[in-house]
């Protein structure tokens, strides 16, 4: 933990910042590397190359970091530490030198359209990105094949001016562009993910920047959950005793109380892959079940469990919508369940050893709907576990601190969740496939995270 | 609440126990018949003997209340709305993860029902709360078991239903904000709110 916090000490005051560069200040083009999992050689190696006008700059380093973030490639660092001063001292292609300390610039705001291949190849990478200026407001953002010794794909985006708050988004929709076309996958540059603190809901970039509030109201909220478009979400607020559940536009900010609820306590709202519907948990003198609404039409209440003297709560859709997962109490303590989608069919999903298994709570159904995350009681703390949707095998995915309400990203292979680990219950990031962890946000008492898909770019404009 | 006529303080405790799910079974504690039933007893020996300890902490809890109570309905006589008031506010406290109604809570419960009964506009809110240990959003699924099980005890005393709302909270409303059991006992807990017909309020 130690060697982890210092790493970020090192990437926060890493002396690559400069005054134009305002816009964001942790570089990642030192090399410093967060995660405990370093596999070089694996992943393919990726050089983002230099650029010399500020928003650019700007541009690059955001989208430098999404790719690190990524968890696909090595980015590699240009020799001479700065690369960003020695570039700007000497621009221009230049051969390496003797020693092995190749210095190059080659990126530019002119975009090269060829490059020193060689010289890639020789420093380990695989593709090199170059951010250049386009024709009026746009970006063009190329795409080079080292090894093929060309250019793979060359994007273009209109990019907004660098205080505009769609700039942010614009450069994370390119890096997940700059993916696509490297790796033929999906990113998840372009997602935030909304999260409690201090009863209210904020909203995060996936890269840690443009922490926003979006709560609009001064009663205490949970359980932020988003709709599978990115245009809307849904989170519960106490007023007067109950639990009221309100949908809200990402774009406008405006928000309305679902209909049928507000007499109850109404809480962990989920929507159905559709969008038309959200089942929520309903707290009552009868104990806690399951329900659904029609959210299109604001009607049609349905209950899908009777548990009387059990509670099913905390719902989350697969994919396709056909199936729920939930949590159950009928066996004692809470465990994770599965039925269809219209209540029928309930049945144990995560196995667990009866008397032996602690508390799980809190599932969430992941994008590709192959697995199920969710976290347990062990020996009195709370880990994250997977539960593998086909063969039904449960692996633990942490053991460090208390870690709990875990969220996926789009990708299906990262996930944030809540933990303890370094002092304090804050957000982090996990890379599933490699165990690289990261913080999101650097914040106590932050909590009940909620990952978005890969946001529309209209949900870039701000009230 | 079917054994509610019996209004010795011990059956209406047992009553309550067995009202609030899954509870201990109602007395004749089972040591005392050896002989019958032994393999059905020898399967279930542990947990009986178990069940009777409790029972028996709990016996003596409800002796101790009764004792308590008597002494407390005297001085009780000398009580001010605002002091009536207090009592209504008294708060119950819970076992981790548990919404059963502790022994000695049942007194304070009985409190309120005299209360509820000798101020029939009287409404009141009861909110469920939990530590912080628990998930998130499970504790307001078992604040709720709290707070109904409350309710519960107060309705099976003859109080109707529609005077009492309930609510939970989970761990959203902690008191103590330690994170050691002290605090913990402290938070997990029901809180007892007057709604409406609280201005002048009649000793029991």
């Amino acid at each position: 933990m130690r060697r982890l916090l210092l790493g970020l000490a090192v990437l926060s005051a890493g002396p690559t910042v400069r005054p134009s560069d305002a816009q964001d200040t942790s570089a990642i083009d030192r090399g410093v590397r967060i995660g405990i999992v370093y596999r070089p050689g694996v992943r393919p190696g990726m050089v983002v190359l230099p650029v010399h006008a500020p928003a650019l700059d700007s541009a690059r380093i955001i989208l430098s970091r999404d790719l690190d973030y990524s968890d696909r490639f090595e980015l590699i660092t240009l020799p001479g530490g700065d690369s960003i001063r020695v570039t700007a001292a000497a621009p221009g292609a230049r051969p390496p030198a003797a020693g092995g300390a190749g210095r190059t610039g080659g990126g530019g705001a002119a975009a090269a359209t060829t490059l020193n291949y060689p010289l890639y190849q020789a420093l380990g990478a695989d593709f090199a990105v170059a951010v250049a200026a386009g024709s009026g407001d746009s970006a063009i953002v190329t795409v080079h094949d080292v090894a093929a010794g060309g250019v793979r794909r060359e994007l273009r985006a209109r990019l907004p001016a660098l205080k505009d708050p769609g700039f942010r988004l614009a450069i994370h929709q390119l890096a997940d562009r700059v993916l696509e076309a490297a790796l033929g996958v999906g990113g998840t540059a372009a997602t935030r993910v909304l999260f409690v603190m201090d009863g209210k809901v904020y909203s995060i970039d996936q890269d840690g920047a443009d922490q926003k509030l979006v709560s609009s109201s001064d009663h205490q909220a949970m359980s932020p959950a988003w709709a599978a478009d990115g245009r809307r979400f849904s989170y519960m607020e106490f007023w007067q005793g109950h639990g009221r559940l309100f949908l809200q536009e990402v774009a406008s900010g405006k928000r309305a109380p679902v209909a049928t609820t507000g007499q109850a306590l109404d809480f962990t709202p989920a929507f159905s892959p559709d969008g038309k519907t959200l089942a929520f948990s309903r707290a009552t003198e009868e104990g806690t079940d399951l329900y659904t609404v029609n959210i299109k039409d604001g009607c049609c209440l349905q209950r899908l469990t009777v548990g009387r003297f059990y509670d099913n709560l905390s719902p989350t859709y697969s994919p396709d919508g056909q199936r729920i997962a939930f949590v159950s109490t009928r066996a004692g303590l809470p465990q994770i369940y599965v039925m269809a989608a219209d209540g029928t069919d309930q049945q144990l999903f995560a196995p667990f050893d009866y008397g032996a298994t602690g508390s799980s709570n809190a599932p969430e159904w992941s994008p590709d709907g192959q697995t199920v995350a969710f976290h347990r009681d062990v020996g009195g703390t709370l880990q994250v576990f997977v539960l593998d949707v086909r063969t039904r095998a449960v692996r633990q995915l942490t053991s460090v601190g208390r870690n709990e309400d875990p969220t996926w990203a789009p990708d299906s292979r990262h996930m944030a969740f809540v933990s303890d680990r370094s002092g304090y219950r804050q957000l982090w990031i996990i890379d599933v496939e490699t165990g690289r962890i990261r913080p999101l946000l650097q914040k106590s008492g932050a909590r009940l995270p909620a990952w978005s898909p890969r946001l529309p770019e209209t949900a870039s404009s701000t009230p | 609440m079917k054994r509610l006529p019996l209004l010795l303080l011990s059956g209406l405790a047992v009553a309550v126990v067995a009202a609030c799910g899954g509870g201990p079974k109602p007395e004749t504690p089972a040591p005392a018949v050896v002989n019958q039933d032994s393999i059905d007893a020898a399967r279930r020996a542990e947990e009986e003997r178990q069940r009777a300890e409790a029972e028996a902490r709990e016996r003596e809890a409800r002796e101790r209340e009764a004792r308590q109570r008597a002494a407390d309905s005297l001085a009780a006589l000398g009580k001010s709305t605002e002091a009536v008031r207090t009592l209504v506010a008294t708060m119950i406290h819970f076992d981790y993860d548990k919404a059963i109604i502790r022994g000695g809570d049942a007194a304070v419960l009985d409190q309120k029902v005299a209360i509820l009964q000798a101020n029939p506009a009287l409404r009141i809110r009861i909110s469920g709360h939990c530590d912080e240990r628990g998930s998130d959003e499970y504790n307001l699924a078992l604040g709720n078991r709290r707070a109904t099980a409350a309710k519960q005890y107060v309705v099976s005393h003859g109080i109707d239903g529609s005077r009492i709302e309930t609510v939970s909270y989970g761990e959203e409303r902690p008191l103590a904000s330690g994170h050691d059991e002290e605090s913990w006992a402290q938070n997990r807990r029901d809180e007892f709110e007057i709604l409406s017909g609280g201005e002048n309020l009649k000793q029991p």
